[in-house]
């Protein structure tokens, strides 16, 4: 029978991932309706001195591989770390955070189980004794609920700041097994860093995008300024990227990241339907733009219709005083 | 009949409106106010193939129909009509008549390069006292050896200067009239022909048109294209086909602005709600769309008859006439539904209905055709 | 080189969704497209089989109108075409995998390609399921794919940088936009496209029945998003207004 709420603990150099604390504070919820315990699992090289950071959140026990083939991820390698945890201690859920890890591990572990994975889900419930999951589906136009009824254990991936980390400290029975070695035929030659003071797109509070309007790749340097003072990630819509200013690792939108910031500021982009995709889950949507007939404004929170070129520069010089007052 | 296009014919629509939507939408308006092509998009779609498209695979083309280039035609000018004209120009107007009435030296010497698109192609028709009235040019062809000595000009050369091969109608017996003039091959660059005045134009902007000046430029005689005397009559049957590919810009015009009125209607609100709910704007659309829709069906019909190899003279002009009338007046609606917005260059309708003017005059205006149309009925 | 492109026929990113009279994404009157992904996993194989000898095949699992998808990654270059057909039966990521996985089996391949996700349910799992079963390493959201001797160094896309990684053929990689820039279809390239094979596949012809395709996951309700209100535009010149917005973020919305 299998039991056990797990949350994949996702780590990278020695840092564990806000969204996997989301899940875990979420997963207590869940877990206790449904009565069952909450696990965390933990994978890596050196991460069990992360136990406790993730013990801050709640879980019952905490699953732990240790070595020194998981330093770095690797799809084969934490596929047969968590299939080993999964085949041995038979969870009845398994949830991870939607991020590029994420995706990749939970769907080699889902076939590997021949059992069901929601991705990038936007909220989940418990109905009729059942994990019932809620996601965006046509880059956000239509929402689907969905759930894993028979095959075990159910599986999703949750999206970045979905839920609040709550902190719930407990003291967790930490459970470390053994790496059953099994091929990695994934070699890493190379990791190569982008050196960015800034948030993740898709795990940012707050993101300061800009598109068309901006007309050129030097002006994203006005985005860049507004961003640092507020602590957040710099965005584009397909406008800027297909134009070259900016790198497609950018893009926020259908063909591009997905993310739902607390705070999302549009600067020149006038709103196409698979831009509003990829971010109207937003809480609060700002947008800047000398054109009153933007899409944009139908979804904005706040409006400014103006230039940006003039309103970003005063909008950076006052949002820092406000942020030292 | 069967009013259903073929799997390819609906492939090409899907893949030039995407071509056209993505690359070339962006650069029409920038474009039209500097009055300069984008020949970076020449290249793309010589790439694609839509350089040669009704011509067969052995002469550099795409062995394609003429629908399938009508439809082409139609999606590119729907985002920029100057797109539209420089195919049309290069594909009617030059590569067709070599490829119609060429050796085949000269088939595979001009359409070759012409069809895929390394050389661009131009036809040197009009003069200054010879527009509708084609039988009477001015430009003189003598021989002289194995060369003939062109002299005279051409106006309002669609794809001027930047064209490397031009058709050039010529007088070889004044005395003979429209039946004393032959068509020649030209190439830029031949000692004597040059480029005078580049026309200033109210639409279609960044179409190249230019004089032609030839002065004691000498053409080898194997360059003329048909038979000495049959100039005049190539050049009609010539711009028989060349109203097809202006019909095609026209609809295309037409069903850019249309969208683009769909669009704004539906997006602009006036009064708490959007324009589109008033009665007033929902029939001018259903007028626009009845309107684009018989265009259409005309302008499929004339490439149809063509393609079976039936007459299409009367069809071509009235598919060239109903499609240019319909473009001027469904650009001047859109534009009325964009209301202030649309007489500026904020919205691309204002670009659209000056580029809709010229297809009511060029390669025969509306009247011309209205005469090749009653010619046809009372003959 | 053998080359599989797995893809899939997805609603035009502009397409209006709505729903039907059972509650379901009505489908009837969309637009539909090659997923944006996949056209980058085709437009990839093409290039490998530019660069060396080799043969494209398409594979797509759907109903018939799919053809329209794989017709068009023909007219780009590809040389065959697979459709399976499962039928009107509900499917899911795992459904689709084990067809995919079970019509594959049978062929020759030294590299499987496909979109990192479709645009429209976005599950991103599909090429690692079907890697998974046929005993395959697989490499997500790629970035720049050289194939030498056997062996593949991909780059793909990870939070905050990227990373190389080398796996032996045959593998599975899946594209991620910035890999290439997609080709149109030429214009020789659709005449010769309808010429090309197009194998048409029941579930039984790929030696496989519903049962053994059912969903894992069950779809319990589709809904529309609410649609988000419009709140207020700030009157006055730029600086006012400027100075007002941040008032407002962190007085009024309170997320500053």
């Amino acid at each position: 029978m299998a039991k056990g709420i797990w949350v994949f603990a996702e780590q990278r150099e020695g840092q564990v991932k806000k969204v996997s604390f989301e899940l875990l504070s979420e997963g207590r919820k869940v877990a206790d309706q449904l009565g069952e315990e909450l696990c965390a699992v933990l994978v890596g090289k050196n991460v069990s001195d992360l136990t406790e950071a993730v013990s801050a959140y709640g879980p019952d026990k905490i699953y732990v591989i240790d070595n020194d083939a998981l330093e770095n991820y690797t799809t084969d390698g934490y596929t047969n770390a968590v299939s080993d945890l999964v085949k041995k201690y038979e969870p009845s859920v398994l949830l991870f955070g939607c991020t590029v890890t994420g995706r990749d591990l939970s769907a080699q572990v889902a076939q590997r189980f021949q059992t069901g994975l929601m991705t990038d889900c936007t909220g989940m419930e418990v109905v009729d004794g059942q994990l019932v999951f809620t996601r965006p589906i046509y880059a956000g136009k239509a929402i689907v609920k969905a759930s894993c009824p028979e095959a075990r254990p159910a599986m999703a991936t949750i999206r970045p700041n979905t839920f609040a980390a709550v902190e719930n400290a407990k003291q967790a029975e930490v459970i470390n097994v053994e790496y059953g070695a099994g091929d990695i035929r994934q070699v890493i030659k190379d990791i190569i860093r982008q050196v960015s003071e800034r948030p993740e797109l898709t795990e940012a509070n707050i993101i300061v995008s800009g598109g068309r309007g901006m007309k050129g790749p030097e002006n994203f340097k006005l985005l860049e300024d507004l961003a640092d003072v507020l602590g957040a990630a710099v965005g584009a819509s397909r406008a800027a990227v297909d134009a070259g200013w900016v790198s497609h690792s950018f893009q926020v939108g259908q063909t591009g990241k997905t993310v739902s910031p607390v705070l999302y500021i549009a600067c020149g982009i006038s709103g196409a339907i698979q831009h509003l995709a990829g971010m109207s889950s937003a809480k609060c949507i700002v947008a800047i733009n000398k054109d009153e007939e933007a899409n944009i404004f139908k979804v904005a929170d706040y409006g400014i219709v103006g230039d940006l070129f003039e309103v970003v520069p005063i909008l950076t010089e006052e949002l820092k005083k406000i942020m030292a007052s | 009949m069967i009013f259903k296009l073929s799997e390819e014919q609906e492939m090409i629509r899907k893949t030039v409106r995407d071509f056209a939507e993505k690359e070339v939408a962006p650069k029409a308006g920038p474009m039209d106010e500097a009055e300069e092509f984008d020949y970076s998009l020449w290249d793309q779609m010589a790439e694609m193939g839509l350089t040669g498209i009704p011509f067969p695979e052995e002469y550099g083309g795409a062995g394609m129909d003429n629908l399938c280039y009508a439809i082409a035609v139609e999606e590119l000018s729907r985002v920029c009509a100057s797109t539209g004209v420089l195919i049309s120009a290069h594909t009617s107007l030059c590569s067709w008549p070599i490829y119609y009435f060429g050796t085949e030296e000269q088939k595979h010497k001009y359409l070759d390069p012409l069809a895929n698109g390394e050389k661009i192609g131009a036809l040197g028709l009009t003069e200054p006292s010879a527009g509708s009235d084609a039988g009477s040019v001015k430009t003189t062809a003598v021989l002289d050896g194995d060369e003939y000595v062109l002299n005279g000009s051409k106006i309002f050369i669609t794809n001027g200067e930047k064209a490397d091969i031009y058709v050039v109608i010529a007088s070889t017996d004044k005395t003979k009239g429209s039946k004393g003039t032959a068509a020649f091959i030209v190439e830029k660059g031949t000692p004597g022909f040059t480029f005078g005045k580049k026309e200033h134009k109210m639409g279609i902007r960044a179409s190249s048109t230019y004089e032609l000046v030839f002065e004691n430029c000498r053409v080898p005689k194997e360059n003329m294209l048909g038979e000495d005397g049959k100039g005049f009559k190539i050049a009609l049957m010539t711009l028989d086909g060349g109203r097809i590919g202006i019909a095609s810009q026209a609809l295309g015009i037409a069903q850019g602005a249309f969208d683009e009125a769909v669009k704004y209607s539906k997006i602009r609100e006036q009064f708490g709600k959007s324009i589109s709910s008033f009665q007033g704007i929902q029939w001018m659309l259903a007028d626009m769309a009845t309107r684009i829709d018989a265009a259409r069906l005309l302008v499929y019909r004339a490439a149809y008859l063509k393609d079976s190899g039936q007459p299409y003279s009367k069809e071509s002009a009235m598919a060239k006439l109903y499609a240019s009338e319909c473009a001027m007046w469904v650009t001047t609606k859109a534009v009325q539904i964009f209301g202030g917005y649309g007489y500026t260059r904020e919205y691309p309708v204002e670009r659209m209905m000056r580029d809709a003017k010229i297809t009511e005059i060029y390669e025969g205006t509306s009247e011309v055709q209205r005469i090749v149309i009653a010619a046809n009925i009372l003959k | 080189m053998k080359i599989l492109v797995c893809l899939k026929q997805t609603f035009d990113t502009e397409a209006k969704i709505t729903l039907d009279s059972n509650g379901k994404i009505e489908s009837k009157g969309v637009s539909m497209i090659m997923n944006p992904y996949d056209e980058f996993a085709v437009e990839e194989a093409l290039r490998i089989k530019e660069k060396g000898e080799g043969e494209v095949t398409v594979i797509s699992v759907g109903g018939q109108q799919t053809q329209d998808a794989l017709r068009q990654a023909l007219a780009m270059g590809a040389d065959k075409a697979v459709l399976v057909d499962p039928g009107e039966i509900e499917l899911d990521e795992f459904s689709t995998a084990t067809v995919l996985a079970k019509t594959i089996g049978g062929m020759e391949y030294d590299i499987i390609l496909g979109g990192f996700r479709a645009i429209d349910d976005g599950s991103a799992q599909v090429v690692g399921r079907v890697a998974e079963l046929l005993n395959i390493p697989v490499v997500n959201v790629v970035t720049k794919l050289e194939i030498e001797g056997g062996k593949a160094l991909a780059t793909r896309e990870v939070e905050g940088g990227s990373e190389v990684i080398e796996v032996a053929l045959p593998a599975a990689f899946t594209a991620q936009k910035g890999l290439n820039e997609p080709r149109y279809p030429s214009m020789k390239g659709i005449m010769k496209a309808k010429k090309k094979p197009m194998d048409k596949k029941t579930l039984a012809d790929v030696g496989l029945d519903e049962n053994q395709i059912a969903a894992k996951v069950k779809a319990l309700s589709f809904s529309l998003p609410e649609a988000r209100q419009a709140g207020k535009v700030i009157p006055g010149e730029a600086a006012e207004a400027a100075k007002e917005l941040a008032r407002l973020l962190r007085e009024e919305a309170k997320v500053i």
